[in-house]
C-alpha cells in the first residue's frame, strides 16, 4: 500500500509539474460553460435588413420603423436598384430585404391592396424561417393597427406555458452536455495518452517489472486524472449554479452517484485504448475519433437525438455520454428524483462494469 | 592547428553551476576524450559547442568559428550524435543518410554514391532498405555516427556513442571512429566506459563542472600512479560533491 | 535542403500506420454522419393529448396538427398529472391541452384558448416546437373562419406579403452544414496533425539532430508546413466528391475561389499548430492546448449558430477564429455563387492570419536553448 502512494505522488508529481496542462484542464470547463452558457444560441437577433423602397412614403416609412425597432433588425442600408439584391446576399451584407413596390401607400388606399416582399438569405434554413416569420408577425401587427376598426373572427388563442426553462436559456441544455464532453475528455484522453506516453518511452516495461502488481501500476496512474476529474466536476457544478443560474432542483447525491459511475467508466475506456496502442499519437487520435466526435454529436449535447436518423438514433445508444447526460437533464433541471434515472443508472452500470472487466483483462494480456 | 578551443566556458541555469569556466583546446586529427561521472556536466559542455544551448560565459571557437555569435557556421562544419538516440527511426536506412546528406547541402548527384560508400565502410548494404527501427541497437548507434560524418565534417561530438551495447559492438564502434580520424576527422567523445577512455590519444577529465585532469591516458595513469584509467577516475572522482542525475 | 525536408515529411506520415487512413476516411465518415445528426431542423416531436373537450372541432384539431408532419402522438391522457409524467419520463416533449368548453367558446363566443405546455430543457426544440404548434392553431382558426364565418367581414386594408428564400430555395438544412462541416474537417486535421508534429520530434529526440544542423527556422517551418498544404487539398477535394455525390451539392460559384481561399486558410491553421507544437513539451501538452482552441474557434466560428445572435464580446472574439472565416466564404461560393472580390475581408483576413502565425512559428521555433 505504501508503494502504491508513492506511485500516487509521482503521477501526481508528473501532472502539477506540467503547468500549462493544467492550467487548461482547470480552466477549460469554465471557458466551455461561459461561450455555451452566454454566447451560443440559436436565438436569431440583430439581423441584418436591407430595404429597397421606391415610395418612401408613410406606410413604408411606419413599417421599416417597426422593423428596426425591434432586436430581431438592425437597419443595414437603403439600396438604391433592385439588381443589386443579389450582390448584397453574395457579400454577405444583409440577411433580409424587405422590397416594397412603387406608390405603396397610395395603391393601399385605392385598391385595398399592397404587396410587400421579404427577401432572405436560405443558406441558414431555420434562421430564414424564422426571420420571415418575426418579419411577416410586425407587418401583420401594423396591419392590425391600419385595420384598427375591422373584427378579426374566430380566434383560438394559444396559451404557451414553457416547462422547466421559461426563458429558453441554452445553458440548461449545454451543462448536462459539457460534464458529459469534459469528464470523458480527462478521464479517457488524457489516461490513454498518459498510459502511452510510458509505453512508447519503454519507462512501462520498467515499472511493469518492478514488483508492484499491474493493476496498481496502472492505478496509479489514473487517480490524479480521478482527482482532477472531481474538481472539474465540482467546477462545473458551482458555476452554473452561481453564474448560469442553472440549479440543481433534483437530488445532489444521485447526481454525483451518477457522475462517479460515469467518470469510472471513461477512466476504463482510456485504460483500454492505451493497452491497444504503442503510440501517443494514435491513442490521442482513436480516443478523439472514438470517443470526443461521438459526445459531441451523437449525445444529444448539441444536437436532439429524435430528429436524427433511425440508425443514428440506434447508434447513439451505444455512446454513454447520451445516457449520462439524460440523467443530468432529469436531476439537474426537472427536479425528478432518483426513480427517474433507474434506466440509465442500470445501462451506465453495465457500461461501466464491463469496460471496466474489458479493460484490466485487454491490459494484462496485452503486457 | 586547432578545431575545438574553448576558454573558460560557463554554463550556469539559475544558481547551479553546470559547467564551471573549463578551457581546453582539441587538436585535429585528435580523439579527445570527454569523461566524468553522470551529471559532472559532459552533456552541457558538449551542447554548448554544438550551438545548441548558449554559454552564460566564456568563449568557444570550434571549426574556426565562434559558438556564440556563428552558432550556425559551426553547425555546418561539425557533426553530432547525441546521446538518446536521435535519428528517424520511421525512416530507412538510406533515407535517413539521404536526408541528412543533404541538409548539409551534399549535391543531389552525389548523394546516392556517398551513401553508398559510407554503407559499403559499414558492410551494411543489406540493410539499405530497413526500417531503423528494426535494427539492434548496436548498428543504430553505427548509423547514428554515419549520419553525423555523412558530409565529412572537420569535428564530430559523440556523446556516450556505446551506452548500453555490449563489449564486442562498442569495439566495431571504435574501429568507425579510427576510421573516421584517418581522414582527418577530428572526434570529440563523451563516455564513461574507461576501458574506451584509454583508445583516446587525450582525455579530460570533469568532476563537479570543472576539468580536473587533462592528458594523454599514459601520462595520467603515471601522474596518479594507477594502473588503470578507471583506477584515474576513481580517485579524482572521489572529490565529488554533487550526486548523480 | 527544403527538397529532402520535404521528402522526408511525406515518407514519415504516409509510412504511419494510422496517419493516411485518418486523413483519408476521417473526412468522409464524418461528412457522411453528420450532416443527418447535426440536424437543427426538428422533426417529430413527440406530443402528448389531452383533450377535455372531445368534440368534433377538438378532434379537428388534432387531426390538423398530427397530419402537419412535425408531431407525433405519443401519449394521450386524462389529465395533466399524466401527461406532464410523460413529459418528465422524455415520452413527450409538449402538451396539448384543449379545455372542456372549447367548441361551445368558439361557435358562441368566437374566442377561445387551447393551452401548450412544452418542455423546453433544450430551449431550441421546446421553442420551436411550440411555435410549429401556435402556427398550426392559427391556421385551424383562419381555416373556420372561411369556412363558417360568412358574416366575418374582410380587413379594409390588406397586405400581401411574399417571401422568397434565395440560395436555398428548398431550405435544405444539409446545404447549409456542409460547406461548413468541410471547413471543420479541413481545421480539425490541418490543425492538430501540425500541432504534435514538432513535439513528437522533440518527445523522440530526433528534434536534436536537426537543430545540430545548419537548416535555416525558415526552411524547417516551411517544410512543415507544405505537407499539410498538401494534406489539405486532399481533404478538401474528397469533401467536394461526398458533398456532390451524397448530398447534390456543387458550388454555386467557382471551384477556383474556394481553393483561392482555402488554401490561405490551410497555411494560417497550420502555422497555428506548429506554433502549439513549438511551445509544448509533450504530446499531451500540444494536444490539450489544440483541443481547447479547437473547440473554441470551432463554437464562435458560427458554424452551428448565428454569429450575429451572440453577445458583443463574443462577437469580438470571433474575430480570432479563422475558421469563421473560410465558413463564410464556404458557405457564400457554394450558395450564392460569390466571387473573390465579394469575399475580400474574409480572404485578406486569412491572408494576415497565415503571415502573422507563420512568422510566429518560425520565431518561436528554437534551435537553441537557453
Amino acid at each position: 500500500m505504501g508503494q502504491f502512494f508513492v506511485f500516487i505522488k509521482k503521477e501526481f508529481y508528473h501532472i502539477f509539474r506540467d503547468r500549462w496542462t493544467m492550467i487548461i484542464l482547470l480552466i477549460l470547463p469554465v471557458i466551455m460553460l461561459t461561450l455555451f452558457g452566454f454566447a451560443i444560441t440559436t436565438e436569431v437577433k440583430n439581423t441584418k435588413l436591407g430595404v429597397f423602397d421606391p415610395s418612401k412614403d408613410i406606410a413604408t416609412r411606419s413599417i421599416i420603423q417597426r422593423l428596426q425597432a425591434n432586436e430581431y433588425f438592425i437597419l443595414k442600408k437603403f439600396i438604391s436598384n433592385p439588381d443589386r439584391i443579389e450582390d448584397e446576399f453574395q457579400r454577405g451584407e444583409v440577411g433580409l430585404i424587405i422590397v416594397f413596390p412603387e406608390k405603396f401607400y397610395e395603391n393601399l388606399l385605392h385598391t385595398g391592396e399592397g404587396q410587400i416582399q421579404l427577401i432572405t438569405d436560405g443558406s441558414d434554413p431555420n434562421n430564414a424561417i424564422t426571420l420571415t416569420n418575426y418579419a411577416t408577425n410586425i407587418v401583420a401587427s401594423y396591419q392590425q393597427e391600419l385595420n384598427k376598426t375591422a373584427v378579426i373572427p374566430y380566434q383560438i388563442v394559444p396559451e404557451i406555458k414553457l416547462l422547466y426553462n421559461p426563458r429558453l436559456k441554452g445553458a440548461y441544455n449545454f451543462v448536462p452536455g459539457i460534464m458529459g464532453m469534459i469528464l470523458m475528455l480527462i478521464c479517457a484522453m488524457m489516461t490513454s495518452v498518459a498510459i502511452a506516453r510510458e509505453k512508447e518511452k519503454g519507462t512501462m516495461e520498467l515499472l511493469l517489472v518492478s514488483p508492484m502488481k499491474p493493476l496498481v501500476v496502472i492505478l496509479s496512474k489514473v487517480v490524479p486524472y480521478f482527482f482532477v476529474s472531481i474538481i472539474n466536476l465540482a467546477t462545473i457544478l458551482l458555476l452554473s449554479v452561481y453564474v448560469l443560474e442553472v440549479p440543481v432542483t433534483g437530488s445532489l447525491f444521485w447526481l454525483i452517484i451518477i457522475s462517479l459511475i460515469y467518470i469510472f467508466l471513461s477512466l476504463a475506456l482510456g485504460i483500454l485504448i492505451s493497452s491497444l496502442v504503442n503510440s501517443q499519437v494514435v491513442a490521442l487520435l482513436i480516443s478523439g475519433a472514438v470517443l470526443m466526435m461521438p459526445v459531441l454529436l451523437l449525445s444529444g449535447m448539441i444536437f436532439p437525438v429524435e430528429s436524427m436518423p433511425y440508425l443514428l438514433q440506434l447508434l447513439s445508444n451505444a455512446v454513454p455520454a447520451r445516457w449520462f447526460i439524460m440523467a443530468i437533464k432529469k436531476l439537474m433541471i426537472k427536479g425528478l428524483d432518483v426513480t427517474s434515472i433507474y434506466k440509465e443508472l442500470i445501462i451506465l452500470g453495465s457500461m461501466a462494469f464491463f469496460f471496466i472487466v474489458v479493460s484490466l483483462k485487454t491490459f494484462k494480456n496485452r503486457l | 592547428m586547432q578545431v575545438i578551443e574553448a576558454e573558460n566556458l560557463t554554463k550556469r541555469f539559475g544558481k547551479f553551476t553546470a559547467v564551471d569556466s573549463i578551457s581546453f583546446d582539441v587538436k585535429e586529427g585528435e580523439i579527445f576524450g570527454f569523461l566524468g561521472a553522470n551529471g559532472a556536466g559532459k552533456t552541457t559542455a558538449m551542447r554548448m559547442l554544438c550551438g545548441l544551448i548558449k554559454p552564460t560565459s566564456g568563449q568557444g571557437i570550434v571549426a574556426g568559428y565562434d559558438i556564440k555569435k556563428q552558432s550556425e557556421n559551426v553547425k555546418a562544419n561539425i557533426g553530432y550524435m547525441s546521446q538518446r538516440f536521435s535519428i528517424y527511426e520511421d525512416l530507412k536506412v538510406w533515407e535517413n543518410l539521404r536526408l541528412f546528406a543533404g541538409i548539409y547541402g551534399i549535391p543531389n548527384r552525389k548523394i546516392n554514391d556517398r551513401i553508398d560508400e559510407l554503407l559499403k565502410r559499414l558492410g551494411f548494404e543489406s540493410e539499405k532498405d530497413t526500417l531503423v527501427k528494426s535494427l539492434p541497437l548496436g548498428w543504430k548507434q553505427k548509423l547514428a555516427f554515419l549520419v553525423a560524418i555523412v558530409h565529412e565534417p572537420k569535428v564530430v561530438f559523440l556523446d556516450e556513442p556505446t551506452g548500453g551495447v555490449d563489449p564486442a559492438s562498442r569495439r566495431q564502434f571504435w574501429e568507425l571512429i579510427y576510421e573516421a580520424t584517418d581522414r582527418g576527422i577530428t572526434v570529440f567523445v563523451t563516455t564513461h566506459y574507461m576501458e574506451e577512455a584509454e583508445y583516446c590519444n587525450r582525455v579530460s577529465i570533469m568532476v563537479d563542472g570543472r576539468i580536473e585532469a587533462m592528458d594523454s591516458p599514459r601520462n595520467l595513469k603515471n601522474k596518479f600512479e594507477a594502473e588503470s584509467m578507471d583506477e584515474v577516475f576513481h580517485k579524482l572522482a572521489r572529490k565529488s560533491t554533487r550526486t548523480g542525475d | 535542403m527544403l527538397k529532402y525536408l520535404i521528402e522526408k515529411e511525406f515518407k514519415q506520415i504516409i509510412r504511419n500506420k494510422f496517419l493516411p487512413k485518418m486523413i483519408i476516411v476521417f473526412p468522409v465518415i464524418v461528412l457522411l454522419v453528420l450532416p443527418f445528426a447535426a440536424n437543427f431542423e426538428i422533426k417529430n416531436i413527440n406530443l402528448s393529448i389531452l383533450d377535455n373537450s372531445h368534440s368534433t372541432y377538438s378532434l379537428r384539431l388534432i387531426n390538423k396538427v398530427v397530419s402537419s408532419g412535425y408531431f407525433r402522438t405519443t401519449n394521450i391522457s386524462d389529465n395533466y398529472s399524466d401527461a406532464l409524467k410523460s413529459v418528465e419520463l422524455d415520452k413527450s416533449d409538449i402538451i396539448l391541452e384543449i379545455p372542456a368548453g372549447f367548441e361551445k367558446e368558439i361557435i358562441n363566443d368566437k374566442i377561445t384558448k387551447v393551452m401548450i405546455s412544452a418542455n423546453t430543457v433544450n430551449g431550441t426544440k421546446g421553442g420551436l416546437g411550440s411555435a410549429y404548434l401556435s402556427g398550426i392553431i392559427y391556421d385551424f382558426s383562419n381555416e373556420i373562419k372561411n369556412k363558417i364565418a360568412v358574416t366575418g367581414k374582410r380587413p379594409d386594408l390588406n397586405f400581401e406579403i411574399v417571401t422568397q428564400y434565395r440560395h436555398n430555395p428548398n431550405l435544405k438544412y444539409s446545404n447549409f452544414m456542409v460547406p461548413a462541416l468541410m471547413v471543420m474537417m479541413l481545421g480539425i486535421i490541418c490543425g492538430f496533425l501540425p500541432a504534435l508534429n514538432i513535439v513528437n520530434e522533440k518527445e523522440n529526440g530526433t528534434i536534436e539532430q536537426m537543430n545540430v544542423t545548419p537548416v535555416k527556422k525558415f526552411q524547417f517551418i516551411l517544410s512543415k508546413l507544405i505537407p499539410y498544404w498538401v494534406i489539405g487539398f486532399i481533404v478538401l477535394n474528397n469533401t467536394f466528391l461526398i458533398a456532390w455525390l451524397v448530398y447534390d451539392l456543387t458550388p454555386a460559384g467557382s471551384l477556383l475561389t474556394i481553393y483561392t481561399i482555402a488554401s490561405v486558410f490551410v497555411l494560417s491553421y497550420s502555422g497555428f499548430g506548429l506554433v502549439i507544437s513549438n511551445y509544448a513539451k509533450t504530446i499531451q501538452q500540444a494536444m490539450f492546448m489544440m483541443f481547447f482552441f479547437q473547440i473554441t474557434f470551432i463554437l464562435i466560428s458560427g458554424l452551428y449558430t448565428p454569429i450575429n445572435s451572440m453577445p458583443q464580446w463574443a462577437q469580438f472574439i470571433s474575430q480570432f477564429s479563422p475558421l469563421k472565416y473560410l465558413i463564410i466564404s464556404m458557405r457564400s461560393v457554394y450558395l450564392k455563387g460569390s466571387n473573390l472580390s465579394q469575399l475580400l475581408t474574409p480572404f485578406i483576413s486569412l491572408i494576415g492570419f497565415a503571415v502573422f502565425f507563420n512568422t510566429w512559428a518560425v520565431i518561436s521555433y528554437r534551435k537553441k536553448g537557453n
